[in-house]
């Protein structure tokens, strides 16, 4: 789960961590009511959404007077702000942080992750902040200083110092850079975040080490014990499809192609994709449905995937190690019939009962491609979609790409990748909020 | 023969009165040698009574002193399970696998200090795995016995229906298997795919292994490198993941790719580089391994 910049930074305040004093929006009015509450006579205007990259893409502007705040808010309020991590359709801009104004000498950067490798949470710090820090790790890692936290110690006070000197912080701020870096530690390990950042954090003209953005990321299976962070989430942010999907206990995340895949377990789901994908096909989906393929999940399934305009064909893998594959079929048959599949299927089931599976499969009536393994799954599936391509238009080679994918970013820090807004209008149900939502901001909006 | 469990090991379930627990002791019993290795049941709160004549005790220790059982497996649900796992490291029983998804990670880095720490000799596999199988002598987790058969390759993966995959594509081959142990997908574990390696490279009863990992963390680098320098044995391997976008979770906690790191491209470079012949199709991996054995 992620939360809002604003969000992350009344945490980092409740550590003591210093951020610029703020207030979040949602109307334009709002936003000047909070300048003039903020009073001085500079205020950055921010664009809310969970991407990076929101200054580059439009969605931060300084304003010097309250006509500017007024302007500044009114054009990001509701634009599509485009950036690296949102994909061309972007994302619409539904909150602002209307902030005053920082006075920068120096930009830097922390960040804190878990380290597989040591099994401990990594503090990441460098003197180069504000630009993309998998670019300085990459060209000169020398500027990045790690230290690995132990758990039972946690960030010490001469850990903390040595990396603020290090990254060139002056020996009068030394002891507020260090407390921070600890603060940010303790906050990281309190809400079992996954990834925080700060980019970036600043040296003051008066000698302050500030935090001048924030980036949390939580761990999933933690929230359990966080009522007060899922409090946070905002749906809005979220693909309605891996939203519905997760009600159902489903693992969904939405992809380019055009491919529906349903799988059971993680691994053998990717290495479905990859399967597609090497065959000259491409998956439009990740889509693990867990141990219990039961007739309620798998049409469950089969509707998040058609919900996606862009599938036209579904391969369904089903390794039934334990569960049987005569209930496999009875319910991929059940879901088909439910959602009166128009797209070919190919299915491929594998384990106890597989024959008995495939004659369900088989006396359904349904055109349902059977497949025996992996590959002749990944050769029909590509197969099927050609054929149905073919028939419209006969190019001399159909390609199964609707449109050209945006290339991977190889250097991407944890991005949300192009989602299928496309796919919000057949699946209204997804963006109903839980009530508890908003409450934080004590604000509600309209919609 | 084979590596960590086999048809002496004694096994005890932490988490028996669960429905998952119940499910797949009862399938694990059932299993080639099950009825004689799953010898005792743990839950603090059922002490003295028995679920279908496997005694139940109210601790590991208890556990161990009465049966001798120096395996466990876990099913505790996830905000107990790390916790379940100190309690077996602290009972000092030789092995711990844990099953249970969805454990945090500040848990788990906790438990890991901690046994670090205390140089602690019971091995953790998992959590977040499908167990280990010993074909034709012990199963202990939730992979289905049926698909696999006594031999002499090596499996070790960090998925679980993949796992199955592999294994059933070499038993179609007519290869059978020594042990397939699946070491879970967490992005902080217990043993790693080159600790799994060594176990198989000292097993006389193995000849060659499978190896297949997944995009995320390096696991599968350091364990190629240590093949190469080390491993007397033929690894071949699969990493799934090529077309997994980067900053997105695929399922598994431990399956994302970041900051450019953890890619499935570069694994299967390393891995190829250090000896490790690899595949780029998860329905050749059974063929892979047939053609390097001699």
């Amino acid at each position: 789960m992620k939360i809002h910049e604003y969000q992350g930074k009344e945490l980092f305040r409740r550590y003591g961590v210093i951020t610029p004093r703020g207030f979040p929006c949602f109307t334009v009015d709002e936003a000047v009511d909070a300048a003039r509450k903020l009073g001085g006579g500079v205020w950055v205007v921010k664009a809310q959404i969970h991407a990076g990259g929101r200054g580059k893409g439009g969605g931060v502007k300084v304003a010097k007077s309250l006509e500017e705040v007024r302007a500044h808010a009114k054009r990001i309020l509701g634009m599509q702000l485009v950036t690296h991590q949102t994909g061309p359709q972007g994302q619409k801009v539904r909150r602002l942080l209307v902030e005053e104004g920082a006075d920068i000498r120096k930009e830097l950067y922390v960040g804190l992750v878990v380290d597989r490798g040591t099994q401990r949470v990594a503090l990441m710090a460098s003197s180069e902040g504000g630009m993309d820090i998998e670019e300085v790790a990459a060209k000169t890692p020398e500027k990045i200083h790690k230290v690995f936290v132990d758990p039972a110690a946690g960030l010490t006070d001469s850990e903390a110092r040595n990396v603020a000197r290090r990254i060139g912080i002056p020996a009068a701020a030394l002891g507020q850079a260090g407390e921070l870096l600890q603060a940010l530690y303790r906050c990281f390990w309190d809400v079992d975040a996954s990834l925080l950042e700060v980019n970036p954090l600043i040296l003051t003209g008066d000698g302050r080490v500030v935090a001048l953005d924030s980036k949390i990321n939580f761990d999933d299976n933690a929230l359990f014990r966080h009522e007060d962070i899922v409090a946070l989430r905002d749906l809005d942010e979220e693909d309605p499809l891996e939203i519905e999907a997760s009600k159902h206990g489903l693992s969904y995340i939405s992809l380019d192609g055009n491919i529906g895949c349903m799988v059971n377990g993680a691994g053998l789901a990717m290495a479905t994709m990859d399967t597609i994908k090497l065959y000259g096909g491409s998956p439009a989906n990740f889509l693990d449905v867990g141990g219990g393929a039961t007739a309620d999940r798998v049409t469950a399934a089969f509707k998040i995937m058609l919900s996606n305009p862009k599938v036209k064909a579904i391969l369904v893998n089903i390794f039934g190690g334990i569960m049987k594959c005569d209930t496999i079929a009875t319910g991929v048959v059940a879901a088909a019939r439910e959602v009166k599949l128009s797209v070919p299927l190919v299915v491929r089931m594998k384990g106890t009962n597989e024959d008995l599976g495939k004659q369900i499969l088989k006396d359904s009536g349904l055109p349902i491609i059977s497949a025996d393994n992996m590959a002749q799954a990944g050769q029909r599936i590509v197969a099927a979609i050609k054929v149905n391509k073919a028939k419209p238009k006969a190019k001399p080679k159909p390609k199964p790409e609707p449109k050209p994918k945006p290339k991977p970013e190889p250097k991407g820090k944890s991005k949300p990748k192009a989602k299928s807004k496309s796919g919000a209008r057949s699946a209204p149900k997804a963006r109903a909020k839980p009530k508890a939502v908003r409450t934080r901001t004590g604000k509600r909006k309209k919609k | 023969m084979s590596i960590l469990i086999n048809r002496n090991s004694r096994v005890m379930t932490q988490g028996i009165t669960g429905n998952t627990g119940q499910f797949h002791t009862r399938t694990s019993r059932d299993y080639a040698n099950g009825r004689a290795c799953f010898v005792a049941g743990v839950n603090p709160k059922k002490a003295g009574e028995n679920f279908e004549g496997i005694p139940i005790f109210g601790s590991v220790r208890d556990a161990k002193a009465e049966t001798g059982a120096t395996v466990s497996v876990i099913y505790v649900p996830p905000p107990f399970a790390a916790a379940a796992i100190w309690e077996a490291v602290e009972a000092d029983l030789e092995l711990a696998i844990c099953i249970t998804e969805g454990i945090p990670v500040r848990d788990m880095i906790e438990v890991r200090d901690r046994m670090s720490k205390q140089n602690r000799k019971t091995l953790l596999l998992g959590p977040n795995c499908p167990g280990a199988i010993t074909p034709e002598e012990l199963k202990i987790g939730i992979m289905p016995g049926h698909i696999h058969r006594k031999g002499r390759v090596g499996v070790v993966s960090r998925s679980g229906t993949l796992t199955y995959e592999a294994v059933a594509q070499l038993t179609e081959l007519g290869i059978g298997q020594s042990t397939a142990v699946g070491i879970g997908g967490d992005p902080v574990n217990g043993l790693k795919h080159v600790d799994v390696l060594k176990l198989f490279n000292d097993d006389p009863d193995t000849d060659a292994v499978v190896m297949i990992g997944e995009i995320g963390g390096s696991d599968e680098e350091a364990a190629a490198e240590w093949v190469k320098k080390n491993m007397k044995k033929p690894v071949v391997g699969f990493i799934a993941g090529v077309t997994a976008p980067p900053g997105k979770r695929m399922g598994h906690a431990g399956a994302i790719i970041s900051g450019g790191k953890g890619t499935a491209q570069e694994k299967l470079a390393v891995m190829e580089a250090c000896g490790v012949k690899v595949t780029r199709n998860p329905a050749e991996m059974g063929k892979l391994l047939k053609s390097v054995l001699r």
